[in-house]
């Protein structure tokens, strides 16, 4: 199987990186169905973009991201964001180390209902637990845009989030994303004690490409 | 036209009964097929894999007997807190979902106009205070006043204390089910007989409950009569349309029955073999499908799944292309199991392209973890051997052609054997390629399956020439056959080819059917 092959050589290339140490990060995508989430995970994980059905349920995926002293394995839950999967979804953002609350820019209401979310989510974080990033998806919307940039910021700013707008169609403000969450995971949590666990290398989970390593090594 | 009522017709029908244990190799060569159930072809040869149930009568019965259940379900009622905040959220939502509902179904379509009129089948489902919950042209909006016709009737006749059933009229059937607390109604143009009318409508049933469970649906409705389901059920409106499709041309759905991938028996047995290693405790089915065939299915020990439970796992990982990225963990009620819990599925392909895609079902929500893990450990297993290989050889051809049957004039058939609850059937010949021709086809194999099944007058066998085909159909204890020959064939020929046909299924048995399922 190519995938195989694929793990193994880049298990060798990553043998120089094997000093660094892998914490595993957990990210949840929240927000209303149809903002984009599944669009920003695929993006996250693999770099591509596909239209696909609603998520059932939810979905799992992994991408490894590496720093100048550490290596980040995200561990990504896509939530459906449908009302009959909300008595459920408490118990995939508990323990989260970073939720990403996702927003449509060309949909005011996705905005709205983000702030739902957000409430709950407070209700349930511990302060300084979890890195919550506010983000308006579908940037390349631009024309039809309902929620201004500074809308976002101002909820940022309020609430104390973080705040991006990018494009799982487009691809833009994806990496960049990425590569800031992973900062300020491990700048927030990653530095407390037990506030990330180590990730231990199964030979289970090895050989499977959804461990891809992250081009964006190289730029920090 | 001409039918057999109650009485066999071919003389081979006493013939030799080989016992259900005997050799695989034996069994293939025996040279008339036992007729009794557990003795077809196609019988399993240690337990059934499928709950073993007079599945159509099953179907239909008035009464659910709700069958206790060992595997301790995930109850919904612990989320009776969640709920009632769910009852009670503010407008703002209620807004939002049905612009969601609306937006995801390009179905605005004119409820007065003749197209919509003319649909062959329609199907409401509405709650008992008469909101409209789904239906499948038009939307629910246009259609509410239509809806609230229809539960005036069914209360009406309720307050007689009575039950509508049908009203036919003008060449159109409105069939009725109320099944507390939702009420679906079906209008049809098509000589389908109420019973099949009614087990349509079944499924569309199981399927609303395999998402939100019989409890959560009976909790709603008792805080809050009016509640707009909709709100529960928006996203998810696209699998029971999926659902309706298959129902007019999955002949498993109409036979109650499960195709296998035609692979070899040496192969299958490595790959069910390396499923059932990877056990876990909560793990209580094993599911390999590709496509809509079953590869394998391995399951906890006296624990059986209902094949309208596996048509429901079909209908949803065939209906959505979400599972192909990443792992997908999903609550899920299997309603004939159990219609008060979830169990939860872990759903994945085994790899990006590939149409092989394995279900693990658990009783606990917490062990996403724990099912990744026997996926893979599945999946190592059988990288290392090659029945891997055979299995992806296999599915590229997922079917195989009637000629190799090698009966003159026949063009299709399906055949089904009783005991194991699974089916085989060729591809589809040249004459039936375009969509209209299969739905066309199926629509006479459903006709025939009405004759065999009727509820007051069933027949043993029936014959059917028409300009365009002839059709023989047959049941016994142990079978159903149905067999669709070209115009030039005869009945003489028709019934001679019965058994011909049946020979050959037994020399493939172990290739097209899974003889021996295992348990963990
Ligand atoms: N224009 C545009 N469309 C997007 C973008 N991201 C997702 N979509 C589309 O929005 C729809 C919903 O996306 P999906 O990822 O399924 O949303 P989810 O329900 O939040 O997971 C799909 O049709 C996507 O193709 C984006 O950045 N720009
Ligand atoms: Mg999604």
């Amino acid at each position: 199987m190519g995938e195989n092959l694929r793990g193994g050589a880049q298990l060798q290339n990553d043998t120089l990186r094997k000093s660094l140490r892998t914490l595993k990060v957990k990210l949840v995508l929240l927000g209303s169905s149809g903002v984009g989430k599944s669009s920003l995970a695929l993006r996250f994980s693999k770099d591509e973009f596909r239209r696909t059905s609603p998520t059932v349920g939810c979905a799992y995926l992994t991408r490894v991201v590496h720093l100048r002293n550490v290596t980040l394995r995200l561990e990504i839950w896509d939530t459906a964001g449908q009302e009959k999967y909300h008595s459920v979804t408490p118990l995939y953002y508990r323990g989260a180390q970073a939720a990403l609350l996702v927003y449509d820019i060309s949909k005011r209401e996705t905005f709205i209902r983000a702030q739902v979310w957000l409430k709950e989510l407070e209700k349930q974080y511990i302060p300084g637990s979890t890195v919550i990033w506010l983000v308006g998806n579908k940037g390349d919307l631009a024309t039809h845009r309902q929620v201004s940039v500074e809308e976002g910021q101002s909820l940022a700013n309020d609430r104390g989030l973080f705040f991006t707008e990018a494009s799982a169609l487009s691809g833009d403000q994806i990496n960049e994303l990425l590569l800031a969450i992973a900062h300020r995971v491990y700048e927030c949590i990653g530095v407390q004690q037990e506030g990330l666990s180590e990730w231990k290398e199964t030979p289970l989970v090895d050989l499977r490409n959804r461990d891809k390593s992250s081009r964006l090594a190289s730029c920090c | 036209m001409d039918g057999v009522a109650q009485r066999g017709a071919a003389s081979w029908e006493n013939g030799t009964l080989a016992p259900v244990d005997r050799l695989r190799t034996e069994r293939a060569d025996s040279p008339t097929p036992g007729l009794v159930e557990g003795t077809e072809p196609g019988a399993g040869q240690k337990s059934a894999m499928f709950i073993h149930a007079q599945s159509f009568e099953d179907l239909t019965a008035a009464a659910e007997q709700e069958v206790g259940r060992e595997a301790e379900l995930d109850q919904p009622g612990e989320c009776g807190e969640d709920l009632k905040v769910l009852v009670g959220e503010q407008a703002i939502e209620e807004q939002h979902n049905s612009d969601i509902a609306s937006e995801s179904r390009p179905k605005e379509e004119d409820v007065s106009s003749e197209t919509w009129r003319s649909h062959r089948k329609h199907v409401f489902v509405l709650s008992e205070a008469g909101k409209p919950i789904y239906s499948r042209y038009g939307t629910e909006e246009a259609l509410s006043s239509t809806m609230g016709v229809m539960m005036a009737l069914v209360s009406f006749v309720e307050a007689e204390k009575n039950i509508i059933r049908s009203i036919h009229a003008d060449g159109c059937k409105v069939v009725f089910l109320a099944k507390s607390p939702l009420v679906l109604v079906g209008v049809y143009r098509t000589c389908q007989s109420d019973k099949e009318l009614l087990r349509e409508l079944q499924y569309i049933y199981y399927q609303i409950v395999s998402l939100l469970t019989l409890t959560q649906l009976n909790h709603i409705f008792k805080h809050k009569q009016n509640y707009d389901l909709r709100r529960l059920l928006a996203g998810s409106e696209y699998l029971t349309d999926n659902l309706l499709h298959r129902l007019d041309r999955d002949p498993g759905l109409l036979l109650s029955a499960v195709t296998c991938l035609p692979l070899a028996s040496s192969a299958r047995d490595v790959v069910s073999s390396s499923l059932q290693a990877a056990k876990s405790k909560s793990l209580v089915f094993s599911i390999l499908l590709a496509g809509d065939c079953l590869v394998t299915l391995v399951r906890k020990k006296d624990q059986f799944l209902h094949h309208i439970d596996l048509h429901l796992v079909f209908n949803l990982v065939g209906s959505s292309s979400s599972f192909r990225e990443g792992e997908g963990w999903t609550p899920i009620c299997l309603p004939k199991f159990n219609t008060a819990g979830f169990f939860h599925a872990h759903i994945s392909y085994l790899e990006p392209a590939s149409k092989l895609c394995l279900i693990l079902v658990s009783t606990d929500r917490e062990d996403f973890f724990n099912m990744s893990d026997c996926k893979q450990r599945f999946l190592e297993r059988l990288n290392k051997r090659s029945a891997y290989q055979a299995l992806k050889e296999a599915v590229k051809c997922p079917s195989y052609s009637v000629e190799q049957v090698g009966i003159p004039e026949l063009r299709h058939f399906l055949y089904k054997s009783k005991s194991s609850g699974l089916y085989t059937s060729p591809e589809f010949p040249a004459v039936y390629q375009s969509d209209e021709e299969q739905e066309r086809l199926m629509g006479l194999y459903q006709d025939l399956h009405s004759h065999l099944h009727h509820p007051t007058r069933p027949l043993r066998s029936f014959y059917r020439c028409s300009e365009t085909e002839n059709l023989l159909a047959w049941v016994t204890s142990g079978f159903e056959l149905y067999l669709c020959f070209s115009p030039l064939g005869t009945k003489a020929l028709a019934v001679s080819a019965v058994n011909k046909l049946l020979k050959w299924i037994r020399k493939e048995e172990d290739r097209l059917f899974i003889l021996s399922p295992l348990t963990y």
